[in-house]
């Protein structure tokens, strides 16, 4: 092995890949069969980045040359950086030696498009396809289904992948055009669909035939970038509520766009990355998928933008008031859900705690309950509650004046959800 | 006030769980460790292990707690996380007074302690299922130096077993002395000799002709992801806290 060329060739295209943020490796249920190389089930984070995201995929383009031209990539036809491309086995033999010392859970590969879509996706398969049968390779692999590739290529990659994603790029098809003349919205969703059928009867069949082989178990994904283009959060949420509802996909990733080019079209280079409206977009799409939020409860016409001081849960509670207080030991899981401070872990332990007695405020700080925000809206057994008649607004203001303190501190926004 | 001194053992606690209710003892200390019978003030009881006082408290247990209660009670005794030992025996005794199963009471406060514990305990389990990193030798074995916060190997043998069927590995923990040795058909507790070895975390000539070469990619992977302009310390430090880095090939 060329040890430098290698090197060389890595560090080009893993940070290629880099501004793709999805690294989840978690939704499939791949064993290790006839005494293989590894399983891909539980989704672990193996490192993190120096800015906190998981690393748990080898996550690389097989080249990055391109022959389209979108503004917002790094690898667009019209940028002059350093090419370069790895070779099937190349690629392999990446990812069984960085598997057999447990660096990673396996591949996510992409790639810019050579030749043509069909030329391309070829490739990717043939190395999914290489892992799983000639190495009996049962980790993750993830690739990226390329748009326009034909269905029958497609087929094949659900057979050897985990999961497979198309970047819609662009909340809507103007932002798209702006930015990624040479794409249509029309050729990344029809491989989604395609899929999206292939996975049902497949699951269909697998009820039927044990044996039947597995395709995409960890489903479909897709990324959005984020403040590249003027779309409002009400934009971006909704349409990621459609690509949830009529695709079936397992998670919307949404991408602070990071200024890497300059282009009239683009943000200007100095432009920060949206970091704290990217955090509260994956809080909203919590919500969404775990807390039985509807879209519009959160953003609408009225209140298109999400608030960046405050989480949007909280938001929806102070535009709510009329719901609150609510009774910690005689509400409904639902319910108990809404309440600003209490996570599905906490919530799930006051269901169950509660049958054997009523939960007081020191109980519920044991189990993990958010007092300082959470006492805004709730009521437990103790005398002392929020007497005062205190308006949405006003409790905003408690609540960051109180955590003020802390935000002075780290100039560095909190990531965390919730 | 009792203290009672057990071995440490699982066995050890129930068996002192037998002593007092057999000697109706109210307030007990639990310490593990060697019966020294000067120093003391206090009224000191020495526990001698007994499989069959044990065995009868175990099964009492079992009556009262799901089979996933009672696993998570060992676990959390197994951790050895220090003076644990007064909220395990606090648990048991609130389960043997109480009638109905109080595995999810999370408001009494030694349920909510295991509870705690058992958490500490996979998230433990968890970071070195992440941080393991295996290093090839020349003789094919991947082997790999650990030092968890508690003692989570016994928790990691049906993960890696599951995982690496193909290469024998080690996991050791240097912290506690063991490791965990899989030979291409089984697992077994070994005990390695390090005095050759000055340090053992160093086994740098032992390694295979390619391990260099990969460890070298994989720093090298690891610097090209990084997004500079979305640096994060605190929340990096957050996910890998600084005793772990030493380990940690892309860290070193
Ligand atoms: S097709 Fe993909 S790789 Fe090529 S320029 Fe567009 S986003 Fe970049």
């Amino acid at each position: 092995m060329d040890a430098e060329r290698i090197t060389e060739k890595l560090n080009i295209l893993a940070d290629a890949a880099k501004y793709d943020v999805s690294c989840a490796s978690s939704g499939s249920k791949r064993k290790n069969e006839n005494k293989g190389l590894g399983n891909a089930s539980n989704g672990i984070c193996h490192s993190y980045t120096e800015d906190g995201r998981c690393v748990s995929l080898l996550k690389i383009l097989l080249t990055n040359h391109c022959i389209f031209d979108c503004a917002y990539c790094v690898s667009r036809k019209n940028n002059d950086i350093k090419r370069a491309a790895f070779t099937v086995q190349e690629v392999v033999d990446l990812t069984i030696n960085f598997y057999r010392r447990n660096y990673i859970e396996g591949l996510f590969l992409s790639s810019g498009i050579f030749k043509d879509a069909d030329y391309t996706m070829e490739r990717l398969v043939r190395v999914a396809k290489k892992l799983r049968t000639e190495h009996n390779f049962n980790g993750y692999i993830h690739l990226k289904s390329i748009p326009g590739a034909s269905d029958e290529l497609m087929r094949e990659a659900g057979l050897y992948a985990d999961r497979l994603s198309v970047n819609l790029e662009m909340p809507t098809e103007a932002g798209l055009k702006l930015l990624a003349p040479d794409k249509n919205r029309q050729d990344m969703i029809n491989p989604m669909s395609f899929l999206k059928k292939e996975i049902i009867q497949r699951t269909e069949e697998k009820k039927l035939f044990k044996n039947a082989p597995m395709f995409a178990p960890a489903g479909q994904s897709t990324q959005v970038i984020i403040g590249a283009t003027p779309e409002s959060d009400q934009q971006v949420l909704q349409s990621a509520n459609y690509f949830y509802k009529n695709f079936n996909l397992k998670r919307v990733y949404y991408s602070g766009y990071v200024p890497v080019l300059i282009d009239k079209r683009l943000p200007a280079l100095n432009t920060a990355v949206p970091m704290v409206r990217e955090n509260r977009l994956y809080q909203a799409d919590w919500l969404m998928r775990f807390y039985g939020f509807h879209v519009n409860e959160i953003v609408n016409q009225q209140q298109p933008l999400l608030d960046l001081d405050i989480d949007p849960k909280l938001g929806w509670a102070i535009r709510n008031m009329q719901a609150f207080p609510v009774d910690i030991n005689k509400a409904d899981l639902q319910m108990i859900l809404r309440v600003p401070g209490i996570g599905l872990l906490s919530a799930q332990k006051i269901v169950s705690a509660r049958k054997f007695a009523k939960l007081s405020w020191e109980q519920l700080k044991k189990i993990g309950v958010a007092i300082n925000r959470a006492r805004y809206f709730i009521i437990c057994k103790s005398n002392e509650f929020e007497r005062r008649d205190l308006t949405g607004n006003n409790i905003k203001q408690f609540i960051l004046a109180e955590s003020k303190s802390k935000y002075i501190k780290n100039t560095q926004t909190q990531l965390n959800l919730f | 006030m009792y203290s009672l001194i057990y071995d440490g053992t699982f066995e050890g606690l129930l068996t002192a769980v037998f002593e007092i209710y057999d000697r109706k003892l109210l307030h007990v200390k639990l310490i593990k460790g060697e019966w020294r019978s000067s120093a003391l003030f206090e009224e000191v009881l020495q526990i001698i292990t007994d499989e069959n006082r044990a065995n009868r408290v175990l099964k009492g247990l079992c009556k009262k707690l799901s089979a996933a209660g009672l696993q998570r009670l060992y676990i959390a005794h197994m951790a050895e996380m220090a003076n644990e030992e007064s909220a395990i025996v606090g648990f048991i005794r609130y389960v043997f007074d109480t009638d109905q199963n109080v595995e999810e009471d999370y408001g009494n406060k030694y349920v909510m302690r295991i509870s705690e514990i058992i958490k500490m305990v996979r998230r433990e389990k968890h970071r070195m299922e992440a941080f393991v990193r295996f290093q090839k030798l020349k003789d094919e074995t991947f082997y790999s130096a650990v030092e968890p916060d508690f003692n989570v190997l016994p928790l990691l043998i049906r993960h890696f077993k599951n995982r690496y069927t193909d290469q024998k590995w080690i996991i050791y923990d240097i912290k506690r002395g063991y490791g965990l040795y899989y030979d291409l058909h089984d697992i077994q507790y070994i005990s390695l000799d390090f005095s050759e070895v000055n340090n053992p975390t160093n086994v740098i000539t032992a390694f295979s002709d390619d391990e260099s070469i990969y460890q070298h990619l994989w720093k090298n992977y690891f610097t090209s992801v990084n997004i500079v302009s979305r640096k994060n310390t605190r929340l990096h430090l957050r996910h890998i806290p600084k005793r772990y880095w030493k380990h940690l090939t892309e860290k070193i």
